[in-house]
């Protein structure tokens, strides 16, 4: 055990709950400290991620440390656009250093879709390659040369899956080489479609999948009709059934919020009795004062101490 | 081939303004085959900058030439008793000729007319695509024909990422998702439990990132 509090739970077999949090774009680290603060208690960590759709922002790792010193558990994004490998492993050197124990391992939205589209991506590594380093680093104390590490930072592995993307077939196979790699837990994409979720659980369950890493599914409560199908229509990988979007447009414009809510609550409860189902992962962009009502509704509050 | 696309006109006339004898270089190999710099585009080229300094009152003279490969001096040569006449030289060859013309013809100007932009195919009529980043340690043979380093937005060795839907890249929903294209062939030569197999980090010493590429053929050299 290293320490983090998410992996004690999740090898306790206790139903896990995290959230997201997006830092400032700016020094100010009190608006992270706010986002925080909500979440406090209501989750077992909270994920920050790593200049999200590749808009700058305060940096991931230095985020993590403002949530430490409040006594919230992070869970680091570290995507692979933006840092070769060199600075990937001496980043996660140093985030250990701080306390930080828990990463997850992504390639990052491409820069094109942010702020600055005309900056070089790096990409000399994948997610994939990320996760191997991690797991190299902490089971045998070397970097990516082989070079005995004087200290090892010994990190919970995490992994993002998007059973909604395609194609579908290879999606569990995909799956199955991030756990090889080293992946131990999986924060999936937002799940709206859960029949097409429960197939892919199947087939990961089938496989033995669910025995070897742990499956966190996405939720992203749905603010507004507009959102809905925003989302639908332009966040790749994004499935939301017609008539969920129906439902959000059927609400008058001060219950929508509502409505998305309950939608988010049956999901929940649908979500929570899939075989193999280890968690929820809710990432609840720019609206985190939502999250204690929803994991207060869904049953899940207060959270099990874990020491 | 090397794909490249001719320079906006306005830049390329600004480009060659300060000059009065010009000489339009083409190059008969790829960048002819792909309507941006062989003969037909020296002479339309040539044609339209001289009517456009006329309206605007300037006299320039242009010469037109196009040698088979600006990027071998046994052509380029060719080309020294025009280029001994003129003042600068644009030049409508990839990057690799325009810097030869350069280092061959040191005591002349050159400009480049053309934005070399890929190693691609022409897919279909008017369509060109890039294929191969020249990383200079090929790695078609473990995915089916299909280059993930040059054609898949985020360089992926392992898989497409969240963002392939209905066969196409997210960065561009016209390109093809070439992790879509791999475990096609891989489903159809009955090998996809090939791409279960995790492929280490690429070793990019071979590519640019080693710095400037220097090939020896020693068996070649006199």
């Amino acid at each position: 055990m290293n320490g983090s509090r998410l992996q004690h739970m999740l090898t306790l077999g206790r139903f896990a709950v995290t959230a997201e949090v997006g830092p400032p774009r700016g020094a100010n680290a009190d608006i992270i400290r706010e986002k925080a603060a909500r979440l406090k208690g209501y989750v077992d960590a909270v994920n920050v991620t790593d200049n999200q759709t590749a808009i700058v922002r305060m940096s991931s790792m230095s985020s993590c440390v403002h949530l430490i010193q409040m006594g919230v558990e992070p869970v680091m994004q570290m995507v692979t656009r933006d840092r070769n490998r060199i600075a990937l492993q001496s980043d996660v050197m140093g985030a250990y250093s701080l306390g930080i124990r828990n990463v997850l391992c992504l390639s990052g939205d491409h820069q094109t879709f942010g702020s600055q589209a005309e900056a070089m991506n790096v990409y000399d590594i994948d997610s994939l390659h990320l996760i191997h380093t991690l797991k190299t680093m902490r089971d045998e104390g070397r970097d990516m040369s082989g070079f005995q590490l004087n200290g090892a930072p010994k990190m919970f592995i995490g992994a993002a899956e998007n059973p909604f993307a395609d194609p579908f077939e290879y999606r569990v196979i995909r799956l199955a080489k991030k756990i090889s790699a080293g992946a131990e837990f999986i924060q999936t994409q937002c799940v709206y479609d859960l029949p097409r979720f429960k197939e892919w659980m199947k087939l990961a369950h089938q496989k033995g999948l669910t025995e070897k890493v742990h499956i966190l599914a996405g939720i992203t409560p749905l603010k507004s009709a507009r959102m809905a199908k925003y989302m639908a229509a332009n966040v790749s990988g994004i499935m939301i059934p017609e008539v969920m979007i129906k439902r959000m447009e059927g609400a008058s414009k001060e219950k929508a919020a509502e409505v998305g809510i309950k939608i988010c609550l049956e999901t929940i409860q649908e979500l929570r009795e899939i075989k193999g189902l280890h968690g929820i992962h809710i990432m609840a962009i720019e609206w985190e004062e939502t999250v204690p009502e929803i994991v207060r509704a869904a049953d899940l509050y207060p959270r099990p101490q874990v020491s | 081939m090397i794909v490249g696309q001719q320079k906006p006109f306005a830049e390329i006339k600004a480009s060659v303004h300060p000059y009065s004898k010009l000489l339009i270089l083409g190059c008969g190999t790829c960048v002819k085959t792909c309507f941006a710099g062989g003969e037909d585009e020296v002479a339309i080229l040539a044609s339209c900058l001289r009517l456009a300094f006329r309206k605007d009152g300037q006299i320039i003279t242009i010469d037109e030439l196009t040698v088979e490969r600006q990027c071998e001096d046994e052509f380029l040569k060719e080309a020294a008793p025009k280029i001994a006449q003129t003042e600068a030289v644009l030049s409508l060859a990839c990057g690799a000729g325009v810097q030869m013309v350069a280092s061959r013809y040191a005591g002349t100007p050159v400009l480049p007319g053309v934005n070399t932009t890929f190693i691609g195919i022409l897919e279909k009529q008017g369509l060109f695509t890039e294929e191969c980043s020249g990383c200079g340690n090929c790695v078609l043979g473990d995915f089916h024909a299909i280059c993930p380093l040059s054609r898949c937005a985020k360089k992926l060795l392992n898989g497409p990422c969240g963002g392939s839907q209905n066969g196409k890249c997210e960065v561009n929903r016209e390109t093809d998702c070439a992790w879509q294209l791999i475990i096609d062939r891989a489903k159809a030569f009955g090998q996809l439990d090939k791409l279960a197999t995790y492929v280490p980090p690429k070793d990019w010493r071979t590519s640019y990132a080693g710095g400037p590429r220097k090939l020896v053929r020693e068996d070649l050299v006199i």
